[in-house]
C-alpha cells in the first residue's frame, strides 16, 4: 500500500554540520582597530581555549538554503488549521512583527534608566491595564516569561501570602484534568500535589473537593483551577468553589490556558480567583515560534498585591503638577522577589499590545464569541456521520472555545487509536488536535478551532475525519501505518529514548 | 516485541497493582505482569534500587520507563533486596519480552511470608484484568 | 451554523457561565484601530525610547549590543518557524525538531558539556533551573553561590529556593574575583551546588577550575553561567570540571529587546541527561529507516511526569534558539573565534584607555574578556547623565546591587563598539568626572564608609 516516496521524502535529512567545507565563511568581521597583542598578553593561558568549538562552516546563501529548505518540512499555523485544544493557535497577526521591530522598541537595552525607557514603561503599564480590566483583577506583574513561569509565580505568591500571616500550608490542589505544568509547577513551589476529582458534568466535584479539603483543612494553600476547563466546559459550581476555597483559607488560582473562551465575557477576577496567570502565546496571538517565546503575566487580587514580583513596573505622579512618569518599582518589602533577568519578554508585550490595540473592547469579546462558535459548530459537524458513532463527544452539554472526544468507540470497534487518526490527519494536510490529553477520557482527542478559522476551513475537518473513518472502516490498516506523505514517516520513538543522540558527532 | 498473548503463569502469586512474585521458601523475585507491559508500551528505561534496601508490601520501589509514560513498581512483599536485574540497563525490552523470566526486576529475601496470603492467584488476577 | 448547533444564538452557547458571573459590559478599552492607528500609536511609544541607535550603547550586565546578522530577520520570520507549536507532532515538525538538534551540538561544542537542551528562558531562571537539578541529583538542600553570579541570577535562585526549601550562602569577591578560601570554607557535605560565573559580573575571567575543586571534593555539583560570545577563547566550564554550564543566550542572533525574549543554554554531563530540564530533540529513523528527529526522553517533562517532572517548563524560546543557531551559521568556526578574539583586545584596549583617564580607575586588575568596571571620582549618577547628554550610554552603574562598589561602572564592548566610540566614551567620561568630581578626592577615593575589594 505504500505509495512511491515524495521528494521531500527522498531529500535526506542533512544537517548544517554536514553542509560544512573547511574553511568556507558567511561574516566577514570589521577589523580590530586597536593593538593586537597574543592574547596570552591579556589572559592566562591557562584559561584559554586551545581548540576553538566545532561550529558550521559554511557560506551565507548555503545557510540560507539550508534553513529554508528546514522550513519546509514543517507544518505551520499560517499554512493551515492547527486544532490543538488548550493552545489556542489563532492567526498571528504580522503587524504585529513589525510594530515589535520599531528600533525604539527592539534596540533597547535593559538596563537603559528608566528616564530613558519611558516608551516601554510606559506600554507596560498599558499592557498591565488591559491584562487588569480582561481579568477583572487590579494588579499585575508581566515578569513570568511563560504559563509555567506564571503558575510557579503564583504558588510563591500564596507561599508568601501565608507565611505572612504565620500559617505554614503544604498542599496544592488540581483537579485530574490538569494541563501537567499545574503539578510540576506545584512541586517545584515545594508543595504536596493533591488530585480532585470530576464529575459527570465535567466540573469539579464537590464532594471530593470538600473532602480533599477536609482531610486537612490547615495545610491547604491553593486550589489551582482553569475555567472553562481541559474539558472545553464552564464549572457553573465556579462561585462555590471560590467560596469553599477561601473559607479553608486557601488562595484560588487560574490557569489562563483558556482564557480565549471568555474575554470581555467573564473575567476570572469576578468568579473569585486570586491570582490569574494568562498566557500571551495563546488568547493574546503571540506566535508560537515552535515552542516559544511566549510570555505568562499574573493579574492579582488586592491582598495578593504586596508580594508581586521585583520589579513591577509603576506610574508615578509628577508630583507639582509635572507629567506622570514610568519606574520600576524596587522598594517592595514583601516582594517575593525575582524571577528572571531584567524586565520579562519585552518583545512578547510589544505584540500583546499591538493585538488589543487593533481588537479593542468590541474586537476582543468578538473573538471568544467567534471561539465559542467554531467550536459548537465543529462539535456539531463532528456529532454526524461516522464521527458521531466512532467518537463521541466526552460530554454532552454546549461546549466552549474547546472540546473533547472519545476515541473507544473507534478503537474498540475499528481497531484504531487516537493516535492513528491523528497521524492519518497529518497526510489530509491538517494538524492533528491535542491526543491523549485529558487523561480522563479514554484516547481523548482536544478540539481547539479558535475564532480565526472559517466555516469552510471547519468543514473541511470535518469531512476529513468523516474520509479516515470512513477508510478505517474498509482497511484499519491504512490509518495504522499512516502518515505516508509527511517529510518522515512515523518515527522511532523508543529507539530515541533508549539509546538517546542528542547531538552530533563531529569529526576533527 | 511483546509476547503474542497474555499470560499469567499458574506458579507465580499476583498484586492487585499488576505486579508478580515468585516465592521459593523465603526468598522471592518480582517483576511486571503482561497487563503492565502492555499498558507500559516498550520499555526503554529501568534504574533498579539499591542492593540491600529494605522495602515495604504496598509501596513503590522503582520505576519502569515507556517513551509515553512512568510507572511506579509496587511490592507485592516486603523484604530485603539482595539482588537487581543488571541485565535491563542495556535490554529493557526484556521486561516486554519475558516479563516473567528475563524480565525480572529485583529479588528479596522477605521479612514476613506470611504477607504471601494477601496476593492473588493466577485465576483471581485474570479476573480483576476482567473488570479493568 | 447555529442551526447546525442546534441553538438559537451565540448567547445562548454562553448560557453555561451562571448569570451573576456575566460580565455585561463591555471592556473598559478603547475600541479596535486600524493597522496605521496601532502602527501610530506604538511608534509615538518608541519614539520615547533611548535605544542603541539614539545612545552608543556600553551597556552590557548580560545583554549586548552585537550585530544581528540580516539573515537572521530573513529566518525567524519565516511562516514556517515563526507560528508552528511545539513538535508534538514530530512527522511535521522536522524543521523545528532539525534545528534544536543542531543548536544543541552547537551549544555543546561551545560550553564543552556533551548534552544540551533546546533552551530555557533567560540566563537567571536557567540558574534557578540547575539549582532543582543539583537538589535532585545529590538529595542535599544548599547552595554556595559566588557574588560574581549576575545579581538577577542570585535574586532569581533566591526566589526559587523558598519553593525548593533549600539554603543560600553567599561567597564574596577579592579583587574581583571569588575569593577561593572562602569558598572552600563555605562548602561542605550538605552543598547541593557550587554556582560560579565566568566572566563573572565585574567581568573577570574567573580560575573555575581551582575554585570548582571544593564541589568536587564534597560531591557537590559545579554549576558555572558563561557568556556565549567568549566561548570562542576562553576555555569552556565543560574542560574545567563543571557538571553545568548555562548562561544568558541574548548575545547568539537575538536582540535588545529591552530585556527579552531571548532564551537560556543550559549543558550538563551525560549523567545528568535524565534530570535535565526543558525539551531535549534526540535522532531516530522512520518506518522505512530514513534520518528524522523526535522530542526524546519527554517522561522527564511536565505533560508526562506531572508532578514529579524535573521542571515545570513547556513553552520555552525555540524561535530564539533558531536565531542562535542561525547566527552561529554565520560566524562559523573560524568567525566565532575571531569575534571572541576581537573582544578580548577591544576590551582590553578600552580598559587601558579609560584607566588613563582622570578620574577614572579600574575596579580590580583581573584578566578580562568583554567587560570590565572601573571606578569613578564622581558621583557615578551625574556622570551618566552628563554621557547621556553626549549621546553615550556610559555603562552599568555598580553602586544599587553592589553597595560596596557605589563608585563603581560596568563597562561593555561589543564588535560594535568602534576604537573611535570608546575614544569617545573616555573624553566624554574624563569630562564628566572633572565636571562633577567636587566633592571626590583626586585619587578616587569616595565618601563612602563602605570600604574597597571584600563583598559580602
Amino acid at each position: 500500500m505504500t505509495p512511491a516516496e515524495t521528494p521531500m521524502q527522498r531529500e535526506r535529512a542533512t544537517t548544517i554540520y554536514e553542509r560544512s567545507r573547511r574553511g568556507r565563511r558567511a561574516a566577514v568581521l570589521p577589523g580590530a582597530e586597536v593593538p593586537e597583542p597574543p592574547l596570552e598578553e591579556l589572559i592566562p593561558a591557562e584559561l584559554l581555549r586551545a581548540e576553538p568549538p566545532g561550529l558550521p562552516e559554511v557560506a551565507e546563501p548555503e545557510i540560507v538554503r539550508h534553513y529554508n529548505r528546514l522550513s519546509r518540512r514543517n507544518f505551520d499555523l499560517d499554512s493551515g488549521l492547527y486544532p490543538l485544544g488548550s493552545c489556542t493557535m489563532k492567526h498571528n497577526p504580522r503587524l504585529n512583527e513589525r510594530v515589535a521591530a520599531l528600533p525604539g522598541h527592539a534596540r533597547l537595552h535593559p538596563a537603559q534608566e528608566p528616564r530613558r525607557a519611558q516608551g516601554a514603561l510606559e506600554l507596560m503599564w498599558l499592557l498591565q491595564r488591559s491584562l487588569a480590566e480582561i481579568c477583572g483583577l487590579p494588579h499585575v506583574s508581566l515578569q513570568p516569561s511563560a504559563g509555567s513561569h506564571g503558575e510557579l509565580a503564583g504558588l510563591l505568591l500564596t507561599r508568601a501570602f501565608h507565611a505572612d500571616r504565620g500559617e505554614e500550608r503544604t498542599k496544592v490542589l488540581a483537579p485530574d484534568t490538569s494541563h501537567g505544568t499545574n503539578p510540576a509547577s506545584v512541586t517545584m513551589a515545594g508543595y504536596e500535589a493533591v488530585k480532585v476529582a470530576t464529575d459527570e458534568r465535567g466540573g469539579v466535584e464537590m464532594d471530593d473537593l470538600r473532602a480533599r479539603i477536609d482531610e486537612d483543612p490547615d495545610r491547604v494553600a491553593c486550589l489551582m483551577l482553569t475555567n472553562p476547563n481541559t474539558l472545553g466546559l464552564f464549572d457553573e459550581n465556579i462561585a462555590e468553589i471560590a467560596a469553599t476555597i477561601h473559607e479553608a483559607g486557601g488562595t484560588l488560582y487560574y490557569d489562563g490556558a483558556n482564557l480565549n473562551a471568555v474575554m470581555g465575557h467573564s473575567r476570572p477576577g469576578d468568579m473569585g480567583f486570586d491570582i490569574v496567570h494568562v498566557n500571551l502565546h495563546k488568547s493574546f496571538s503571540q506566535p508560537h515560534g515552535g515552542g516559544g517565546p511566549g510570555a505568562g503575566p499574573i493579574a492579582v487580587s488586592e491582598r495578593i498585591e504586596p508580594f508581586l514580583p521585583r520589579p513591577q513596573v509603576v506610574r508615578r505622579d509628577g508630583g507639582d503638577g509635572g507629567e506622570p512618569f514610568f519606574d520600576l518599582d524596587l522598594e517592595r518589602p514583601k516582594s517575593i522577589g525575582r524571577l528572571r533577568g531584567f524586565q520579562g519578554n519585552f518583545g512578547v508585550f510589544v505584540r500583546a499590545y499591538a493585538y488589543i490595540l487593533s481588537l479593542g473592547a468590541d474586537g476582543l469579546a468578538e473573538a471568544s464569541e467567534t471561539a465559542v462558535l467554531n467550536a459548537n459548530y465543529l462539535k456539531a459537524r463532528l456529532a454526524e456521520g461516522r464521527a458521531g458513532e466512532r467518537l463521541p463527544v466526552a460530554f454532552e452539554r454546549h461546549c466552549m472555545h474547546e472540546f473533547v472526544l472519545s476515541g473507544r468507540p473507534m478503537k474498540r470497534e475499528l481497531g484504531l487509536a487516537t493516535l492513528d487518526l491523528a497521524k492519518r490527519l497529518l497526510d489530509f494536510g491538517f494538524h492533528p488536535p491535542t491526543v491523549y490529553f485529558p487523561l480522563l477520557v479514554e484516547e481523548a482527542l482536544m478540539v481547539e478551532p479558535t475564532e480565526t478559522e472559517t466555516k469552510e476551513s471547519l468543514d473541511a475537518f470535518a469531512a476529513a475525519i468523516e474520509a479516515i473513518l470512513a477508510e478505517a472502516e474498509d482497511d484499519p490498516e491504512v490509518a495504522r501505518r499512516a502518515p505516508y506523505t509527511t517529510p518522515v514517516r512515523r518515527l522511532d520513538e523508543v529507539k530515541a529514548t533508549r539509546r538517546p543522540v542528542v547531538r552530533q558527532t563531529l569529526e576533527g | 516485541m511483546t509476547l503474542a498473548d497474555a499470560s499469567y503463569p499458574d506458579d507465580l502469586r499476583y498484586h492487585d497493582q499488576h505486579d508478580w512474585a515468585r516465592i521459593e521458601g523465603d526468598a522471592a523475585t518480582f517483576g511486571i505482569t503482561w497487563y503492565a507491559q502492555d499498558s507500559l508500551g516498550e520499555v526503554v528505561f529501568y534504574d533498579p534500587p539499591e542492593v540491600g534496601a529494605a522495602i515495604d508490601k504496598d509501596a513503590s520501589y522503582a520505576e519502569v520507563e515507556s517513551v509515553k509514560a512512568v510507572s511506579d513498581v509496587i511490592a507485592p512483599l516486603s523484604g530485603e533486596i539482595v539482588a537487581v536485574n543488571e541485565a535491563l540497563g542495556d535490554a529493557p525490552e526484556l521486561v516486554n519480552e519475558d516479563p516473567y523470566g528475563e524480565g525480572w526486576l529485583i529479588r528479596v529475601r522477605l521479612s514476613d511470608p506470611g504477607e504471601a496470603d494477601q496476593l492473588l492467584g493466577a485465576a483471581e488476577y485474570r479476573k480483576l484484568l476482567e473488570r479493568e | 451554523m447555529l442551526a447546525a448547533i442546534g441553538a438559537e444564538s451565540v448567547a445562548e452557547l454562553f448560557e453555561q457561565v451562571p448569570v451573576p458571573l456575566r460580565l455585561g459590559r463591555p471592556l473598559a478599552l478603547p475600541g479596535g484601530m486600524g493597522e496605521a492607528e496601532v502602527l501610530e500609536r506604538m511608534a509615538a511609544l518608541a519614539a520615547r525610547n533611548a535605544d542603541a541607535d539614539e545612545q552608543v550603547c556600553f551597556l552590557g550586565a548580560g545583554m549586548y549590543d552585537h550585530h544581528v546578522p540580516a539573515i537572521v530577520d530573513a529566518i525567524v520570520q519565516r511562516s514556517e518557524f515563526l507560528t508552528p507549536y511545539t513538535p508534538y507532532q514530530p512527522e511535521i515538525s522536522q524543521g523545528g525538531l532539525q534545528v534544536m538538534f543542531e543548536f544543541q551540538t552547537a551549544i555543546s561544542e561551545l560550553t564543552g558539556l556533551p548534552v544540551s537542551n533546546a533552551g530555557l528562558y533567560e540566563g537567571p531562571s536557567s540558574v534557578a533551573s540547575a539549582g532543582y537539578l543539583a537538589m535532585a541529583a545529590t538529595g542535599r538542600r544548599r547552595f554556595v553561590v559566588s557574588r560574581g553570579l549576575h545579581p538577577h541570577s542570585r535574586e532569581t535562585l533566591a526566589t526559587y529556593a523558598v519553593g525548593y526549601g533549600a539554603e543560600l550562602v553567599e561567597v564574596g569577591l577579592r579583587d574581583g574575583e571569588t575569593d577561593g578560601g572562602a569558598l572552600a570554607a563555605a562548602v561542605d557535605g550538605e552543598t547541593a551546588a557550587v554556582f560560579l560565573q565566568s566572566p563573572n559580573f565585574l567581568g573577570a575571567v574567573e580560575r573555575v577550575e581551582a575554585l570548582g575543586a571544593a564541589a568536587k571534593e564534597h560531591g557537590a555539583l559545579l554549576v558555572v553561567a558563561t557568556d556565549p560570545m567568549t566561548l570562542g577563547v576562553l576555555k569552556p566550564p565543560g574542560e574545567q570540571g563543571a557538571d553545568i554550564a548555562l548562561g544568558e543566550g541574548q548575545p547568539l542572533g537575538n536582540r535588545l529587546d529591552f530585556g527579552g525574549p531571548s532564551f537560556g543554554f543550559f549543558c550538563a554531563t551525560e549523567k545528568q541527561i535524565r534530570r535535565m530540564p526543558g525539551r531535549i530533540a534526540g535522532e531516530t529513523e522512520d518506518v522505512d529507516g530514513r534520518r528524522g528527529f523526535v522530542l526524546a526522553l519527554q517522561t522527564r517533562e511536565q505533560h508526562i511526569r506531572r508532578e514529579k517532572a524535573t521542571h515545570n517548563i513547556c513553552t520555552a524560546q525555540a524561535l530564539n534558539a533558531l536565531a542562535a543557531m542561525v547566527h552561529l551559521a554565520w560566524l562559523g568556526r573560524a568567525g566565532y573565534r575571531e569575534l571572541g578574539e576581537l573582544l578580548v583586545r577591544r576590551t582590553a584596549y578600552a580598559r587601558e584607555r579609560l584607566a588613563a583617564v582622570e578620574g577614572v580607575e579600574p575596579l580590580h586588575e583581573a584578566p578580562v574578556a568583554r567587560e570590565f568596571a572601573v571606578r569613578l571620582a564622581a558621583p557615578v549618577g551625574r556622570v551618566l547623565e552628563r554621557c547621556a547628554e553626549r549621546g553615550i550610554a556610559a555603562g552599568y552603574p555598580l553602586g544599587r546591587e553592589y553597595p560596596e562598589h557605589e563608585d563603581g561602572l560596568l563597562v561593555a564592548i561589543t564588535e560594535r563598539r568602534t576604537r573611535a566610540q570608546v575614544d569617545a566614551l573616555a573624553e566624554a567620561l574624563g569630562a564628566a568626572v572633572a565636571a562633577e568630581g567636587g566633592d571626590f578626592a583626586p585619587d578616587g577615593a569616595t565618601k563612602s564608609p563602605v570600604g574597597e575589594g571584600v563583598g559580602r
